[in-house]
């Protein structure tokens, strides 16, 4: 055993598709840019080198590889450092090797395959200029021994070192980390396999190092990050003593040796070293109690109420702890000289020391908002007391006028920011939503507003901002405009917004950004060069907009409907629905709550990763499973109390296609058009594809087979408003937000238990269909239910058809604003298709003639259909 | 003793010259279009003005002078004419086809300067090293700002390209291959790989000098890199030698040249410009400046080979064999195995 303990390099592992569902989902949705953003965290966390893994089935690998790597080479505060090319494939290995300046190192080959194999890409690798890391794998397998491991590194060794002339000090071993204490009793002595097969490569093979994926040695306590966390710091602690100087690790996260508690690091000591034959066990039963916060859980820790009053109300504010937040409010007041100093002292110390927390994103949404009902109940406490004194209350950093404009009724996100601004002492004066230009305008100049923050999610909404900057320009309030929600961007603020103004319009990506742009804008220094900032940026963005040429070419719509999908329709029999008209469905919350896709929830409270998966994230785990919580009590006590009620519309109809159309027909037999239906058609070069449209999937009319489509509109918010009111005059902003972010959830999950009603009983073209809630979040049914103002439908209007068939407003008193946003806002609607090949596209981009076809269908002007046409125009 | 071993003996004993710009002297020649085109490409369907590897075939008289003039004034090693004749630089001119035709010419052109020098001058062995340029395209840097992630050419192009002109050197019979001017390391890297399969497609190999280029102040080439993280990126090929050449002057360049005297494990090149060009592009920097830097470089123990890139002359090549007679080569340090991998920035484990 060596006795010198090396250098110990940490690889940064959370830039691995395989390892981290965030970097994962970023890969797949091509948002490269967040993605960068991961490995500019492990180089600023310390990984001193970085490793990039790209193997996924829903992924081109090589493509991904290709193209991170040359995303990252004109990144210097990532590209600074070597990479670590990360694939079980050759080819995705050799795709990376052609993309990297500096010397890598390939993550791995190894005598897998065979000495010749091995040989090969041994050689190759040398010719690239990089070091690589071997497993200790081999024809027979991976080793899983201490004479195996070494016995296949030494034969490595010798081959690369006599054969290939590769340089030994460029051989990286992984003689493979596996888990322990998974309770079979064979993987019990791996870690010291491990370790003291590190130390036999060390001494017999000189200048080679030895690395490992370290959180494989804790993946049996998954959910558990504290132990995890200890396993992996008691792991490195014996392993970099017997010679191991590489690890791929988070470089974020590594606990210290000394830190972890005595009984915990016994406990796994023992595991890791393989000490008792009960080691398993022990740390089976203690481990429970270190879950959570990292040391003995659970038994509330009331030590911080020992501490002076300002201590505790921060210590309150920085948990969300409303308890005694009364109680200590009213001892700071009394030792105060006035009521307002404890605002302006002790409480926004606190608050400041929240914003700090969340600017460094060590505190999460979730926790903001509690923190905001903290300060609230404070602040409701001292009110009385501070108009006694008749004195201005609290001098705020700045006025805010936030609204959701005219049309749009989605206001989860603009309350966040609300209160994230309020937190962070700003005062926020909130219109609510479907707020007329005029109206926020004259508030602003009526309460001398420092600036106007405008939020909505459905497209036409972007064009009411443009109409409201406009408005802006010309009764000349020169006050900054912020522009927030799901469906507003950089590049439309840019090109739309920001060019129908000439005061200052900024775009806020999301909430953690809105409090440093209010700061920078409201300071006298800073805002001059901010806004110039911004404008530049805006300038760019506009510069980069107009040179962007459309990724495919366009073909003309006659061409496109010339390569329409389309299907056998003499041997097609659609299947004939056991319901034909339309009736109302009601349900409970019990019933939908099982239907619940949680991962969007998780979103809302910018929480991102998939659940379940999220729960035991190491980053946000904690919060997530908090929130989980809340969230589930939220619906406990609605069931109970029945304040949240679900209905919904569904019909089923005769119908056939007319082209792009489709015609709905009233029950009977003589055809009798009921309604029309009007459908874009994908209009870019689909050289192995279809240029889908809806109407693709149902019979045509001169087919004269006998077809149907369904339509439905569902809502789970009626009383949603009232409960997020009632909340909200609590000061309890966290559940106002709650109950919605809850009714959305529950409407989608209407929608998807719906939808299985309506193919295995209502229409009942699927009788035995057996999916779980994640087949069903998966789409794994035959069917689709498209929603008007989405990819595959994006016109908005079409919901007004849906509303005329299926008598929605009158039956259950959904409605639809002038922009077409559904309310109450936890409502979804849409079509069924029932066709076994029916799918989901995105429309895309139309073009010219299809503008004019479809207004011409719809009886609108082309001005008209350019205004509800305009997101799929191109500019 | 063959050519390689010779060369290595010399370069114990002595600082090794180089010869300085090729198309500083050209120029002087003012030539026109139609000397350009020459009778081989009197009727080429483009502009050729500005081809100088193009007149290795059409002004071979004049391009041989060049080199005897430089042999003369003292060069040990001469490089071919051939700095833009890859498939890919050449594209301009639309001559892809012509690459082989150019190499060869430009090598047998600088071998028969050698042989005809060696004559008078038996005792002194004179050496063609096969110039490999970086091409007018990067594999590591973006042509578009608004998409960082584009490249205008890729790793296995740079091989092709870059295999196709070693052969035809190879079959020049150059003395070396110099792969020189680098500012995107991967094409560098490229470089090597093709150069290493051109080895073994012949059958045999070459000595290869590398170079690299600082592009200015900052200390990193065009792509981002410091002085030893390109040379930990290319310490792989096991060079002959490692330098530096081009984009600055002596005095600017001296700093990157003493880091690598410092951590190369091969013999150290330079060939600085004569200063840096003035508003009218010339380069001010005389023989005698020139020499007084270079001399101190040697004096301090820094290279092992020397010469001249941008706005040096044979006046400059003469004036600096004069002055660096008398002193050693620079003796290669011993370095620590470790394994030196690098990013923008190297890093030593």
């Amino acid at each position: 055993m060596t006795n010198q303990i090396s250098s110990f390099v940490n690889v940064g592992e959370r830039t691995n598709v395989t390892g981290s569902a965030v970097f994962k989902r970023l890969i797949l949705s091509e948002d490269y840019e967040t993605a960068l953003d991961v490995a500019r965290q492990q180089v600023e966390n310390g990984a001193q080198i970085i490793d990039i893994n790209m193997d996924e089935a829903m992924l081109d690998s090589e493509a991904a590889m290709v193209r991170f790597l040359n995303l990252i080479a004109s990144e210097p505060d990532i590209s600074r450092v070597p990479i670590m090319i990360d694939s079980s494939k050759w080819s995705v290995i050799e795709a990376g090797l052609r993309c990297v300046q500096g010397k890598a190192i390939v993550n791995s080959i190894s005598l897998k395959e065979g000495e010749e194999q091995f040989v090969q890409q041994a050689t190759l690798v040398k010719r690239y200029g990089a070091a690589t890391v071997v497993m200790a794998f081999d024809e027979k397998g991976q080793a899983d021994t201490r004479e195996r491991k070494f016995e296949i590194c030494k034969r490595s060794y010798q081959v690369l070192t006599e054969k290939v002339g590769f340089p030994p000090e460029d051989i990286i071993f992984d003689p493979n980390i596996f888990a322990v204490a998974t309770g079979i009793e064979e993987h019990n002595n791996y870690a010291v396999d491990f370790i003291e097969a590190t130390a036999l490569i060390r001494e017999h093979l000189p200048y080679a190092h030895v690395s490992g994926g370290l959180s494989n040695i804790s993946f049996s306590f998954r959910g558990n990050n504290p132990v995890r966390e200890a396993m992996h710091s008691v792991f490195l602690y014996h392993a970099i003593r017997a010679g191991l100087d590489m690890a791929i690790v988070n470089a974020g996260q590594l606990a210290v040796y000394d830190d972890i508690p005595a009984e915990l690091r016994d406990a796994v000591e023992d595991v890791i070293l393989n000490r008792r034959e009960d080691a398993t066990d022990r740390l089976l039963d203690i481990a429970p109690k270190y879950q959570g916060s990292g040391s003995v859980a659970k038994e509330e820790d009331l030590s911080w109420r020992e501490e002076v009053v300002n201590k505790r109300l921060e210590y309150a504010l920085v948990k969300g702890i409303t308890e005694y937040i009364v109680d200590d409010t009213e001892e700071a007041r009394l030792s105060a000289d006035r009521p307002l100093y404890v605002i302006e002292g002790p409480l926004m110390d606190g608050m400041n020391v929240v914003g700090d927390l969340f600017g460094e994103g060590k505190m999460f949404l979730p926790q903001v908002v509690k923190s905001a009902r903290v300060m609230k109940k404070a602040v409701a406490h001292l009110q009385p007391f501070i108009e006694a004194e008749k004195t201005d209350g609290a001098r705020s950093n700045g006025k805010i006028i936030m609204a959701t404009v005219k049309g749009d009724v989605h206001d989860i996100g603009k309350n966040i920011v609300g209160v994230v601004l309020q937190c962070n002492n700003f005062e926020v004066i909130d219109l609510g939503v479907m707020v007329p230009a005029a109206k926020i305008i004259q508030t602003a100049i009526d309460e001398g507003a420092d600036m106007i923050g405008l939020s909505g999610l459905i497209t036409p909404s972007l064009d009411e901002m443009v109409h409201v900057a406009s408005e802006m320009q010309r009764l000349g309030v020169d006050m900054p405009l912020l522009i927030g929600g799901a469906t507003t961007s950089k590049a439309h603020t840019a090109v739309k917004i920001s060019p129908a103004s000439e005061y200052p319009v900024v775009y806020v990506s999301n909430a953690s950004r809105a409090v440093g742009v209010c700061q920078k804008l409201l300071s006298k220094e800073m805002k001059a060069d901010f806004i110039d900032q911004v404008y530049k940026d805006y300038a760019r963005a506009r510069e980069q907009h107009a040179n962007k040429r459309p990724r495919t070419q366009a073909i003309t719509l006659a061409e496109a409907q010339d390569n329409k999908f389309t299907c056998d329709w003499e041997t097609y029999q659609p299947p004939v629905p056991a319901f034909l008209g339309v009736k109302t469905i009601e349900t409970d919350i019990q019933t939908l709550k099982q239907y619940i896709d949680w991962t969007p929830f998780f979103l809302t409270w910018s929480l991102a990763g998939k659940y379940p998966r999220i729960l035991n994230d190491e980053v946000v785990g904690e919060q997530a499973k908090q929130l989980f919580e809340d969230a589930n009590q939220m619906l406990d006590e609605l069931c109970q109390n029945q304040t949240l009620m679900a209905k919904g519309r569904v019909g089923i109809f005769p119908a056939n296609s007319d082209g792009d159309d489709i015609v709905l027909y009233k029950a009977g037999d003589d055809k009798q058009q009921l309604a029309r239906c009007h459908n874009l058609r994908q209009q870019t070069h689909k050289p192995k594809g279809y240029n889908y449209c809806l109407s693709d999937f149902v019979a045509p009319v001169d087919s004269e087979v006998n077809d149907y489509v369904g339509a439905f509109a569902v809502t789970a918010g009626i009383g949603e408003d009232d409960l997020a009111k009632s909340y909200e005059q609590e000061g309890d902003d966290y559940n106002s937000i709650m109950v919605k972010a809850v009714a959305d959830r529950l409407a989608e999950a209407f929608a998807e238990y719906l939808h299985k009603l309506v193919r295995t009983e209502i229409w009942g073209y699927v009788k035995d269909e057996v999916l779980d809630n994640e087949a069903l979040i998966a789409e794994k049914y035959q069917g689709i239910r498209p929603a008007p103002g989405y990819p595959a439908c994006p016109e908005h209007t079409e919901k007004q058809t849906i509303w005329d068939i299926l008598d929605v407003e009158a039956s259950i008193g959904m409605r639809l604003t002038e922009s077409y946003a559904m309310w109450p806002a936890a409502s979804v609607s849409g079509m069924y298709y029932s066709h076994p090949e029916s799918r989901y596209f995105a429309i895309a981009k139309i073009q010219q003639d299809q503008l004019q076809s479809y207004a011409f269908r719809k009886g609108w002007t082309e001005q008209q259909a350019e205004k509800w046409l305009a997101p799929n125009l191109q500019d | 003793m063959n050519k390689f071993e010779l060369l290595k003996e010399v370069s114990k004993n002595r600082i090794l010259l180089l010869d300085g710009a090729m198309g500083t002297m050209i120029q002087a020649h003012k030539f026109d279009e139609a000397d350009y085109r020459g009778d081989q490409y009197k009727d080429w369907h483009c502009d050729v003005k500005g081809n100088n590897d193009l007149l290795s075939i059409t002004q071979p008289d004049t391009i041989k002078q060049i080199h005897l003039d430089y042999l003369h004034a003292g060069a040990d090693i001469i490089e071919t004419n051939t700095f833009n004749s890859t498939s890919i630089a050449m594209a301009d001119y639309d001559m892809q086809d012509e690459v082989h035709a150019i190499n060869l010419s430009a090598a047998k052109l600088a071998k028969q300067a050698t042989e005809e020098v060696s004559k008078v001058t038996p005792d002194r062995p004179r050496f063609v090293a096969g110039v490999l340029g970086p091409t007018n395209r990067t594999a590591s840097i973006s042509p578009d700002v608004n998409d960082p992630g584009k490249r205008n050419v890729t790793f296995e192009e740079l091989v092709a390209s870059y295999f196709d002109a070693t052969c035809s050197l190879m079959e020049g019979d150059v003395d070396l291959i110099m792969l020189e001017t680098i500012f995107d390391t991967l094409n560098a890297k490229a470089g090597i790989f093709a150069v290493q399969k051109a080895f073994d497609a012949k059958g045999y190999s070459l000595p290869v000098m590398i170079s690299g280029t600082i592009t200015d102040a900052s200390g990193r080439t065009l792509s981002g890199q410091t002085t030893e993280a390109f040379y930990n990126s290319i310490r792989h090929a096991t060079p002959f030698s490692f330098g530096l050449n081009c984009a600055l002057g002596p005095d600017l360049l001296r700093q990157y040249v003493a880091e690598l005297s410092r951590i190369s494990e091969g013999l150290v090149s330079a060939h600085p410009n004569a200063g840096l060009p003035n508003e009218f592009g010339e380069y001010d920097m005389g023989p005698d400046e020139m020499a007084n830097h270079l001399e101190e470089w040697a004096s301090s123990g820094l290279v092992n080979i020397v010469g001249g890139c941008c706005g040096s002359t044979p006046e400059h090549v003469r004036e600096i064999s004069k002055r660096l007679e008398k002193y050693e080569p620079r003796t290669i340090p011993k370095r620590e195995r470790k394994m030196r991998l690098s990013g923008l920035e190297p890093f030593v484990h």
